[in-house]
Formats: structure tokens, C-alpha cells, sequence
């Protein structure tokens, strides 16, 4: 059913749609990052797609992507195996998922961002519902959104260095705020 | 002749008295939380107030982050099970059911679960969907000194626990569903239980309405109170008793069916102010809607297996793992290296407690996925807390604060 | 002889303290929920005297740490403990409070002892509400005889100041 969502933003967009899929019923776009925002705009905006609730905002850090087939071997059918180099250093792929009330489709917009410079417009003045879920992402992955209204930590506190839910953060590096004194002198 | 005033106070006190009264025009910061008996779970909330009234709040959560999402990343799929329970705590047979539809999305058995498996998953997560209502509506209530419902209600709430607990062998945090179908079977006489139960659960919850629905402080502080409108919830993403008080007329389990929820007949409740007091009432009319699904579910319950016949899914049963050895070997293969899910992302999102819950799952070919994000309701309907806190007297935010029911494992992930 | 009476009279304040603990419920997660079972009509904590919570940390005696404790909230646990008066119990309610649980990552603490000395631990996730009740129980041998954390350190710190006070 949102196949005509793809086609249609294909047609309006062309080469500004890097590539699209659809895995389990859901259809996926990726998009330039020069364009998202006017791509968001459209399937906001035109009434034929009205995509006018925002569900989540989300990101895949790829650093450690090894897909696997059958067996253990290497899986072909997917995404292919990250490798900084071949890649272009595009390790990170925000996804925004929208739906839509009237049409009863969702899509899923996706833009890949190099490790070096992981900055994106905010989709914030689009959809109010994003403020919190970028801040998340933010929080968690550390990417940047251009013109979002109030970019800070949402989850973590601020003096937190690092961004946990990045592959190469340990699991339980922890960064402490407060100890019992006594346990810390010679009590 | 002086008034009654001046004549108890005299003439110089109550020229200083009314200097004082002169507040200075000045705005104030005043700290809530992260401790507060108003909040369910821990929140903080940095108010900016103009005397009583409201102008600005920095809603702040974190304070629970428990970093779900992280140790799914390194636990097998199975093992991902308990800490969706604590998601939301409150109603977790419904976090189960929808973790393990994503998953089973990803693997494509999603029409091959057995037909007894889905039902008793629509069972139990509409009996969580009932205790997460009533611990909402009693709490709220308690919150705003009908201390009374909050009794009726959680002794409601208790009856449902032990159902639940002669089902998964835990009172709160059950673990019950699997990839595949579900644990273990019903225990043998559980039904009539279950019916028994349903009907003084209906008497209790009538007893509470009746202390509440015409309770004239109760009103007074829900109606009118914490208003949304219907573009401003579909803007902010609102869904569920939040969403539906504010007139949006979705609810996952009508609008993208899943399981066997086509086969009931149930009704969804929409608001049409979208305050406090429509949503408490949204809330209630789920439970009662809740208790009609129930009812079709038990009558039409099918007998057959309740797990998928897969052996790479499914655990071997016991007996072929104690005395054989290749039923030993995929025994140790399922609990070692987990569930092999092929390389794939999926979205499922079902019907939570308090909205739209989606489990964004990103396998990459082994046991444990490379990616589980959950899409909490309660993340989403905090946000809008600041807007709707705004111009709102500081006494609101406990009726407000109660009415969004924040969870706070589910918010803070 | 007066050693005697100054014992005797402790014993008398302990008996008084054990059956009145106020407590603070610090509740941050899903024990939370069993802590609301555990105040409800079926298991009902007002037969141990220890059914009214104080939302103020200056009038209370107990701390409940309830849930989950993470780094996040490690200071405003400290900081409620801190401005509750002595003598004072801390009761951990579950396992996350007790040792971090199975959540041993970058944000949950291991424990809510990292932060404030814990007297009772009860185990669960979440621990049932007998389990609580008996966890209760066991805080009040323990207040009756004298052995709490804070008494300990009163006690001690009794003793440092009568030895100073000697030395001078």
C-alpha cells in the first residue's frame, strides 16, 4: 500500500532517493541529507501522503555490522558487511518513522551520515513530536540536529562523556556522579 | 465607617499587611522531583512559576534509564524477555507479546503461531491491560485524596496478580511469552477463575466509579484540567487513552489488527475535550471493553498446542532434552547461542497499556540483535507534558502527571 | 550503675523506635508496584507499625529504597539520606537497589550501597511482598538491638567524643 508513497516521492525527488526497500511490510526510503528536509515537507504536506504523526527517531551505528546467512556464513542478501573505507565512512543511519492517520501507511525515511560529521537538519519545526526523540538520539548516538530548538542530553547527565548506545562504547563503562565516602577512604 | 477588617487589625497593621500582600512581580524557579510522591516513578520537573501559575516547565527524565537497549544488544532473544517486563511494569504481558511479534516478524513465522497461542496472549495481555488502567485511575485518585478507590481497585488489582501468577509463576514481572508462542500452558480450572474474577473485578471497579465519577472535588480538579487538542496530539504523536481523549480515533488494535483481535467485538472509547477527566474516563471504559474482549476470548478459546513446531525456534521439549542427546545438543545450541534470527529490520508496535508500543528490531544473522529499539509510549506522551503544563496552577501537575501515567521503566527505557 | 540505666533506657528508646519506623519510600521502578501491594489491604505493613510514609525526608526514619538506582539519581539518593535525621535505616527493596540486578551497564549503579549504607537487603525481582514483611521483622531485631548502621556510628561517635573529653 505505501509502495505509492515511494513512487510518489521517486517521481517528485528522483536522484535524492538513494534507495529503497521493504522488509516485513514496512517501506523504506533513504534520502540525501541535503534534501530531507523538503522530502519531509512533502510527505507531510501533500495530502496524498499526509504522513502527519511522528512515531519515532531512531539510529543504527553500523561500526560492527557482519551479517550473517545461513550457517555462518557471510549473508549476501542484505546490507553488506561495514568496512570504514569501502563505505565511505557512512557509519550512521538515522531512521524516522512516520505514519500516517487518514491513509493508514507508514514509511520509513532513512539518512546515512558519515562518522566524521554527523550533523542532520532537525525535522522538529515539521513534526512537535520529534523534540524529545532527537534529543534521544542525540543522547544516545550523538548526532547533531541542525535547528532543533533545545539540543541537550535527555536521558544521561551532563557530564557523561561519550555517547553509550555507539558500538565501540563499553556496556559497562560507568561514569559515576557520587560514592559513599567510606567506601571510597579507608573506612 | 471602618470596616471589619480595620477594626480587628487597626489602621497601621493593615497598612503594612497590604504592602506585603504587594508580591513582587517576579518569576520563580521551583524544583520538583527527582523524589516526589506525585510522581510515578522519578521524574524532574523545573518549574518556572508566576506565583501559582505555571509559565514554564523542563520536564526532565533519565532518572531510570536502565539502558534497555543496550543490554539487548548483548543478550540472546530469549533472554530479552525479562527486561521487557520491566518496561512497563505495570502491564507486562503486553511488552512480551509485542517484543516477541517483532521478532517473530523478522523470522516470518508470524502466521504460523499456534491459534491456542494467540489467544491466550490476548488473554493475558488484556488482563495487564486491565491492572495498568486501574493502577492509573487508583493511583491518580489516591494522588488527589480519594484514598478509597485507590483500595478497591488495588485489591481488583491483586485478584488479576495471582491469576497472572498461577499462569507464569510470578506476580509482577511474568516472563510468560515466547518467541513462538507462549511458555507454558494455562494451568488446568483456570477459566472459571478467570470468569469468576472478571465479574467482582467489574463490581469493584463499578464501586470506584461510584466514589469517583461524581465526586465533586475529583471532578473539579480533573475536568477542565490539562487539555490537549486533537492537532496538537496528533503533532506531538499522542496515541492511546491520551491520544483517544483528544479525539483521535486510533487504536492499534482496530486500525493495524494484530493476532486475533479481528475476531472480538469491542468498542473504542474517544474523548471529546481531551482534559484529564476524558481521559480517566477513556481509561475506564477500556477496562470494561478490556473485561468484553476477555469474555470472547475465554469462550473461544481453541485447544491445540501453545508453541510453533519448529525446532529452530522452539526449545525441544524436556524430555527429548534429558534423554537424548541431539535433543541436548539443540537444547544447549537454543540457550547458548539464542534464536537465529536472519539479517532484517522490523517495526511492530501493538496496542500498550498506554499507547502505541513498538519494538524496532535490526538482526544481523546470530542469536542477539543488533539493534532492539522500543518506542515507549509514555517517552511520548511526557513530552507534551510541558505544553500541557503551561498556565496550569502547580496544583494541575498532579492530576496531569497522573492522567498521562508516565511509567517510568517504559520512559526511561 | 548508671551504665546499667543509660543501656536499659536505649533498649526502652529501641523497643519505641522499632514498632514506629516512618518511612520515606524513595520509589524509582517497578518494586514500586509491589510496594503498593505491600501497603494494600491483603498484606497491609500497617500491622508492623510501619504503614505511614512521609514524603519528607525530615520526618522519617526509614529509608525504602524501591527500584532501580542509577547514576543519574545517585545524588538525590544522597542528598534525601543526608537530610533525614538520626538514628536512621535504609531497607534496599530488591535486587537492582541491592546489587544492580541483571542490570550491570553504563547507567545503573550497582547498588544502591555504593551511595548510602544499606541495613537490610531484600532480595526479588521484584521480592514479594512476605518477603518484604519479613525483611521488616528483621530490621526491627536489628533496630532493638542496636546494631543499625547509624546507631553503630552514634555509638561510636559517643564513645570518640567521652575519649576526647577524657584526654582534655
Amino acid at each position: 500500500m505505501a509502495q505509492k508513497v515511494v513512487d510518489a516521492v521517486k517521481a517528485k525527488f528522483g536522484d535524492a532517493v538513494v534507495a529503497t526497500s521493504s522488509e516485513h511490510g514496512d517501506e523504506v526510503i533513504t534520502v540525501k541529507r541535503d534534501k530531507l528536509l523538503a522530502i519531509a515537507a512533502f510527505l507531510k504536506d501533500d495530502p496524498a501522503m499526509s504522513f502527519e504523526v511522528p512515531v519515532f527517531v531512531t539510529a543504527i551505528d553500523l561500526a560492527h555490522w557482519q551479517p550473517l546467512g545461513r550457517r555462518g556464513a557471510p549473508d549476501e542478501g542484505t546490507r553488506p558487511a561495514y568496512d570504514a573505507e569501502a563505505s565511505d565512512g557512512l557509519r550512521f543511519e538515522v531512521c524516522y518513522q512516520l505514519r500516517s492517520l487518514k491513509h493508514r501507511h507508514r514509511l520509513r525515511v532513512k539518512v546515512q551520515l558519515k562518522e566524521t560529521d554527523t550533523k542532520l537538519p532537525s525535522l522538529t519545526p515539521l513534526w512537535a513530536g520529534f523534540n524529545w526523540q532527537e534529543r534521544e538520539t542525540f543522547d544516545m548516538y550523538g548526532i547533531r540536529f541542525d535547528g532543533h530548538p533545545d539540543l541537550r542530553r535527555i536521558y544521561l547527565y551532563d557530564e557523561f562523556v561519550g555517547y553509550p548506545l555507539r558500538k565501540d562504547y563499553p556496556k559497562d563503562k560507568r561514569q559515576p556522579l557520587v560514592r559513599r565516602p567510606d567506601l571510597v577512604g579507608d573506612h | 465607617m471602618a470596616d471589619l477588617k480595620t477594626l480587628v487589625l487597626g489602621k497601621k497593621d493593615i497598612a503594612d499587611l497590604d504592602t506585603e500582600t504587594e508580591m513582587p512581580h517576579e518569576l520563580m524557579t521551583v524544583n520538583m522531583g527527582p523524589s516526589h510522591p506525585a510522581m510515578h516513578g522519578t521524574v524532574r520537573i523545573v518549574l518556572t512559576v508566576d506565583g501559582e501559575r505555571i509559565v514554564k516547565g523542563d520536564v526532565q527524565p533519565g532518572y531510570l534509564h536502565r539502558c534497555f537497549e543496550k543490554e539487548a544488544e548483548h543478550a540472546t532473544y530469549t533472554q530479552i524477555f525479562p527486561y521487557t517486563d520491566r518496561l512497563n511494569y505495570v502491564s507486562p504481558m503486553i511488552n512480551n507479546c509485542g517484543y516477541a511479534m517483532a521478532v517473530e516478524k523478522l523470522l516470518g513465522i508470524t502466521h504460523r503461531i499456534p491459534r491456542r497461542a494467540e489467544f491466550i496472549r490476548v488473554i493475558v495481555s488484556e488482563i495487564s491491560r486491565v491492572t495498568d488502567h486501574m493502577t492509573c485511575v487508583g493511583a491518580s485518585a489516591m494522588e488527589l485524596g480519594a484514598f478509597g478507590p485507590f483500595l478497591f481497585l488495588l485489591k481488583a488489582r491483586e485478584w488479576l496478580y495471582t491469576l497472572l501468577e498461577e499462569v507464569s509463576g510470578a506476580r509482577l514481572t511474568h516472563s510468560y511469552v515466547r518467541v513462538g508462542g507462549v511458555g507454558k500452558d494455562l494451568p488446568a480450572g483456570w477459566l472459571p477463575k478467570l470468569a469468576a474474577r472478571l465479574t467482582e473485578t467489574e463490581a469493584a471497579l463499578a464501586e470506584a466509579e461510584q466514589m469517583l465519577n461524581l465526586n465533586k472535588i475529583f471532578r473539579d480538579r480533573m475536568a477542565g484540567v490539562g487539555a490537549l487538542s486533537r492537532e496538537d496530539a496528533i503533532a506531538w504523536g499522542q496515541t492511546g487513552p491520551v491520544g483517544r481523549a483528544a479525539g483521535i480515533d486510533y487504536d492499534v488494535r482496530k486500525d493495524h489488527p494484530y493476532s486475533v483481535y479481528p475476531e472480538f467485538e469491542f468498542d473504542v472509547p474517544v474523548g471529546t475535550t481531551g482534559d484529564c477527566y476524558d481521559r480517566y474516563l477513556v481509561r475506564v471504559e477500556e477496562i470494561k471493553q478490556s473485561i468484553r474482549i476477555l469474555r470472547q476470548a475465554m469462550a473461544a478459546l481453541p485447544d491445540g498446542p501453545v508453541m510453533i513446531d519448529d525446532g529452530h525456534v522452539a526449545l525441544p521439549p524436556k524430555a527429548e532434552a534429558y534423554n537424548t542427546i541431539e535433543g541436548m545438543i539443540r537444547h544447549f545450541k537454543h540457550i547458548v547461542d539464542g534464536i537465529k534470527v536472519p539479517a532484517g529490520e522490523a517495526y511492530t508496535f501493538v496496542e500498550g497499556g498506554n499507547g502505541e508500543l513498538g519494538f524496532f528490531i535490526v538482526g544481523d544473522g546470530t542469536g542477539r540483535p543488533y539493534k532492539c529499539y522500543v518506542r515507549s509510549p509514555s517517552f511520548v506522551h511526557l513530552s507534551t507534558a510541558e505544553k500541557i503544563f503551561k498556565n496550569h496552577l502547580i496544583a494541575d501537575i498532579v492530576p496531569i502527571f497522573g492522567m498521562i501515567n508516565m511509567i517510568g521503566g517504559e520512559c526511561d527505557k | 550503675m548508671l551504665e546499667l540505666i543509660t543501656s536499659k533506657l536505649e533498649d526502652a528508646a529501641n523497643w519505641g523506635r522499632k514498632f514506629s519506623l516512618f518511612s520515606y519510600p524513595f520509589v524509582t521502578a517497578c518494586c514500586g508496584m509491589e510496594f503498593m501491594s505491600v501497603a494494600a489491604p491483603k498484606y497491609d505493613i500497617a500491622r508492623f507499625g510501619a504503614e505511614f510514609p512521609r514524603f519528607s525526608p525530615r520526618q522519617s526514619d526509614l529509608l525504602m529504597i524501591v527500584g532501580t538506582i542509577t547514576e543519574k539519581q545517585g545524588p538525590a539518593l544522597r542528598r534525601v539520606w543526608e537530610q533525614m535525621a538520626e538514628p536512621k535505616w535504609v531497607i534496599a527493596f530488591g535486587v537492582c537497589a541491592s546489587t544492580g540486578g541483571f542490570y550491570q551497564n553504563y547507567h545503573a549503579m550497582p547498588g544502591a550501597d555504593q551511595v548510602v549504607p544499606v541495613d537490610v537487603y531484600i532480595p526479588g525481582c521484584p521480592p514479594r511482598p512476605e518477603q518484604v514483611l519479613d525483611a521488616l521483622i528483621m530490621l526491627q531485631d536489628r533496630v532493638q538491638r542496636g546494631d543499625g548502621h547509624s546507631q553503630i556510628r552514634l555509638k561510636r561517635e559517643k564513645i570518640m567524643l567521652a575519649a576526647a573529653n577524657a584526654e582534655e
